[in-house]
């Protein structure tokens, strides 16, 4: 239990998805101009991560691992180089799922979300979740833990972002570094800012 | 001709992904602590947008509208799979410093963006150009940012020396910052500045203006 905490809590701080590793920031820096649209886009990245970084786990446990078609009675057969197909591809299935479902059963939340859902899924930090997920060799429950975990940190990154953003703009900053020039510096200061986490040691 | 030449060096300065577009910027900046991995990066790169743009324009007619989506990233994804193996068995080290990254093209917003955006519309030899030519303006953005933090931060290119550090008996004090991930913020925020104080009609409108001082007691 202890360990999964201390999972979960790297996830979030230490190795932040947007703001250590960089991963999402197409849409980190597209949309993170007004704090409720970020904050929409970081509930819809929570769940799908939550989701989507288990369900990856499972398959490649069982399907895609070296050995792991041994209930098959294919001991030697090797699949992992289809990992980046068959992990995209559930990512896909599901946010397609997940879209469906909210829309019938949870309208509210659908149309909060709106189109965030299918941008979700060629976001970065999804993917790479998935594939850390697989290079750090998590077994299920730390998987878990570990999506919901970066997910948080992912939203909490971006809602960050959009607050300072949204006081920025009444700033007198130069022509050439206006919009996407000052952006970027100030992810930069933030990032510096998250790294103080990074001699934490759990 | 005008519009081949157009198409191929128009992302680099005038139309960039990563400066203008927002396109692609996650890889942009994990790789580029050393120039040798921003370079492998790059090539990686404009080789899959090159060959998904020509072949998705080849079945653009072929393709239900409903299902672009998903046609696009199988294409997409089993390119990078190519490329992945390849780098795994002919450039180990560096395929290990890349890291998820080579995986991570799949969702680099560029493939996916000049998919939708360019081959959908146009024909093969077009697309496979537009392809190289938005590859090329994401490695000349790579490999600047590159240069900068591999120079200044190790006073290395390449790996080889070029300044001396101190620690070498030399005379360099390297910036340790320059190392950092953050710093490839601050060195992309200064090439887009550069950028657009050279190409003015790209800076963007202010949301919101500071009234000018009406009396003359205010600027005191």
């Amino acid at each position: 239990m202890e360990h999964l905490i201390s999972l979960f809590i790297k996830a979030v701080f230490v190795e932040n998805m947007a703001l250590a590793f960089f991963l999402g920031m197409c849409t980190f820096l597209a949309l993170s101009k007004k704090v409720e649209t970020a904050i929409g886009l970081g509930i819809a990245v929570v769940i799908v991560l939550a989701v989507t970084v288990p369900v990856n786990n499972l398959l490649y446990q069982n399907l895609l691992a070296e050995g792991a078609l041994d209930w098959a009675g294919l001991p030697n057969v090797d699949l992992s180089f289809l990992g980046l197909l068959s992990y995209i591809g559930v990512i896909a299935a599901i946010v397609q799922i997940l879209e469906m479902t909210l829309d019938k059963y949870m309208p509210a939340l659908y149309n909060a979300l709106g189109v965030f859902l299918p941008l979700i899924t060629v976001n970065c930090a999804i993917m790479g979740a998935s594939l850390f997920m697989v290079e750090r060799d998590y077994n299920f429950s730390e998987s878990l833990v570990y999506g919901v975990g970066a997910g948080i940190g992912w939203a909490l990154a971006i809602a960050a972002l959009a607050g300072i953003r949204e006081k920025l703009k009444y700033s007198d900053v130069p022509a050439g570094l206006r919009g996407l020039g000052i952006t970027f510096i100030t992810v930069g200061l933030m990032s510096l800012g998250f790294m103080s986490f990074s001699g934490v040691q759990l | 001709m005008s519009d081949v030449k157009k198409v191929l060096f128009g992302p680099i300065l005038s139309n960039n992904p990563i400066a203008l577009q927002i396109l692609g910027i996650c890889s942009a900046l994990a790789v580029t602590s050393s120039l040798s991995v921003s370079l492998v990066m790059s090539i990686a790169l404009t080789l899959v947008t090159a060959f998904s743009n020509l072949f998705i324009a080849v079945i653009r007619s072929h393709i239900p509208n409903s299902i672009r989506i998903i046609v696009q990233m199988i294409i997409i994804a089993s390119l990078v799979i190519v490329v992945d193996q390849v780098l795994k068995a002919f450039a180990f080290e560096i395929s290990k410093q890349l890291s998820v990254f080579v995986g991570l093209i799949i969702t680099n917003c560029i493939v996916m963006g000049r998919a939708e955006a360019y081959a959908m519309k146009n024909g093969p030899a077009m697309s496979f150009l537009d392809g190289i030519g938005n590859g090329l303006g994401y490695s000349a953005m790579l490999i600047i940012v590159g240069f900068f933090r591999e120079l200044l931060g190790a006073g290395k290119l390449f790996g080889v020396p070029v300044l001396e550090t101190v620690q070498n008996g030399g005379w360099y004090q390297p910036n340790g910052l320059m190392l950092l991930p953050p710093s490839a913020f601050f060195v992309i925020g200064l090439v887009i500045w550069a950028l657009r104080a050279y190409k003015k009609e790209q800076v963007e409108e202010p949301e919101f203006t500071i009234a000018k001082n009406s009396r003359s007691q205010e600027a005191l």
